[in-house]
């Protein structure tokens, strides 16, 4: 038996090499795990359920399209031009609305964020807009604008308006007053003091307020273009419904899901980009403080 | 270019204040009443007293950070001068902004001058008479408490002070880190020769650095004592430890008398 062990250690220590080799066999479950490509793990495996679903037939094909025929359908889209340029349409809306509703909420919110008169004047009014469900004013925007381009991108801006400048004014209002007083006490101008000290203090806040903002701005303008549009993913999905075209309205939806992780991808790099200061964002690059 | 800063320095030494009849009232508190105070040009004054009896209210009214209710300071008898262009103030907190780094947050102090040639020079040079030029690229973040309270220090030397305004700085620091910037805060003074006004409610460190110690109770100057000791101040030394002593006394059989009423 002690002899055993002894063969056992000399056995150990005379092949260092091949105890390493041993323990990289063994498959190192949270490293995979912990990285990033394991994000996809679940929705893959949804696939690929989906997939089995539909090749062992438990539901109608008329109901849900296998994802080989989803993928077919965005492949002969592609060919026709149809779907790049519904695509492309939609894309369009949502940046212009963004762009514009954002800005007005940005701006607002700065304002009243600095100014006590501007808070006074336009945060009540805007407060008392900011509970009228904004998708309720669709059948009003039909009759003023009609279904053209301005009602798509007015219902976008409406939606993003109220979460960039509610959290603007919010990041504004919470900026250390410690900082500004510092500031103000080496007699730093208010353009300075704006620039160096407001802006950034409040910038963490506008970013919660600018992801929560492409969330409803996808919502809007996909509600929009399915009932009021000629072009567009939404109206690509309504038009398929009509003709029972099941895979493409299968394959909106899934463009929908794509586009939301994009944006939200965007605006994470932006994020950490802008605020590498953080020490949040300096511990999950693995900085020592 | 160097030269004219020289002589710029030279130009600016310390400044004078004078306080009259200051009142401070807090909606019906009234925290700071006819006070009067003469600090000369130069002078390293310290403020003691127990918490609450309105000494750093007395550093933020002659910084002009708060309005006065009543009174008057003023800079400078013969050429008075604005608080906002003379007064620096060191908080109790470093107050750096965490998005810039560290040099970024000392060229705060150069106001007007930021974005010069030589501007960063000098905000290189200041973190360097802290000891922190190393770290001028980090974040705030990533620094100790002692090391942040250097930055901030910095921070008021590069904006070349004529009155410099302490509202215990160390008072959140450990003993050690306490004792170095003592000595840092003492040579700067005199090396630069501004005007000093630490509000502390330490004894042993009004009595390690100042000139001339004011003891404020019940909004007014109680006692005003000149610290006659020969600088630098050997910690423990007999005389130190006595004057130490003597204040602390005073300002415990204040309370005790108190207590008896």
């Amino acid at each position: 038996m002690k002899r055993a062990v002894t063969h056992r250690q000399e056995a150990l220590i005379s092949s260092g090499g091949s105890i390493c080799s041993d323990m990289s066999r063994r498959i190192p479950w949270r490293a995979i795990l912990e990285s990033r490509a394991s994000a996809w793990i679940v929705p893959m495996s949804i696939v690929a359920i989906w997939q089995a679903v539909c090749v062992l037939e438990l539901t109608p094909s008329t109901l849900l399209p296998s994802p080989m025929a989803v993928i077919d359908a965005a492949r002969r889209l592609t060919l026709t031009g149809e779907l790049p340029l519904n695509l492309g349409v939609s894309f369009l809306r949502a940046i212009g609305g963004l762009a514009i509703g954002g800005a007005i909420g940005f701006f607002f919110g700065l304002a009243n964020g600095v100014s006590k008169i501007s808070e006074v004047l336009a945060d009540s009014t805007l407060q008392m807009a900011r509970n009228i469900p904004h998708l309720a004013l669709i059948p009003l925007v039909i009759l003023w604008l009609g279904i053209d381009e301005e009602a798509k991108l007015f219902l976008v801006s409406i939606g993003v308006f109220f979460p960039i400048y509610v959290n603007t004014l919010h990041g504004v209002r919470s900026v250390d007053p410690q900082l500004v007083e510092m500031a103000r006490s080496y007699g730093m101008p208010s353009r300075e003091l704006f620039g160096l000290v407001v802006l950034p203090g409040a910038l963490p806040s506008i970013f919660v307020g600018l992801r929560y903002a492409l969330g409803v701005m996808w919502l809007t303008l996909i509600v929009a273009e399915t009932i009021a549009a000629q072009s567009g993913l939404g109206y690509m999905a309504m038009q398929a419904r009509e003709f029972m075209q099941v895979d493409v309205v299968v394959l909106s939806i899934l463009i929908y899901a794509l586009l939301g992780k994009f944006a939200d991808s965007v605006a994470r790099f932006l994020e950490r980009a802008c605020l590498s200061w953080h020490p949040a964002f300096q511990r999950e690059r693995g900085v020592a403080p | 270019m160097t030269i004219q800063t020289t002589v710029d320095a030279h130009l600016r030494p310390g400044v004078s204040m004078r306080a009259r009849n200051l009142d401070k009232s807090f909606g019906s508190t009234r925290v700071l009443s006819g006070l009067d105070l003469d600090v000369p040009a130069g002078q390293f004054l310290a403020i003691v007293g127990r918490s609450g009896c309105g000494k750093s209210t007395l550093l933020r009214l002659v910084a002009g950070l708060d309005e006065k209710t009543r009174g008057a300071v003023s800079f400078e008898e013969h050429a008075p001068v604005q608080a906002h262009d003379v007064v620096r103030v060191m908080f109790q907190e470093p107050r750096l902004l965490p998005w810039a780094r560290v040099l970024a947050n000392v060229e705060v102090g150069l106001g007007a001058r930021r974005g010069d040639v030589d501007g960063r020079e000098q905000a290189l040079e200041a973190l360097r008479s802290v000891g922190l030029e190393d770290r001028a690229t980090e974040w705030p973040s990533t620094l100790s408490g002692g090391q942040k309270q250097r930055v901030a220090f910095a921070r008021a030397l590069v904006s070349r002070p004529r009155l410099l305004a302490f509202d215990e700085p160390l008072g959140a620091l450990d003993a050690l880190t306490r004792v170095e910037m003592q000595r840092l805060l003492e040579s700067a003074w005199l090396r630069e020769g501004f005007t000093a006004l630490l509000v502390t409610h330490d004894v042993a460190e009004a009595v390690a650095l100042a000139d001339r110690i004011v003891i404020i109770e019940n909004g007014a100057i109680s006692r005003d004592i000149a610290v006659d000791l020969p600088r630098p101040r050997r910690r423990g030394a007999v005389e130190v430890a006595e004057l130490e002593e003597q204040i602390l006394d005073y300002l415990l059989g204040e309370a005790a008398g108190r207590a008896a009423e």
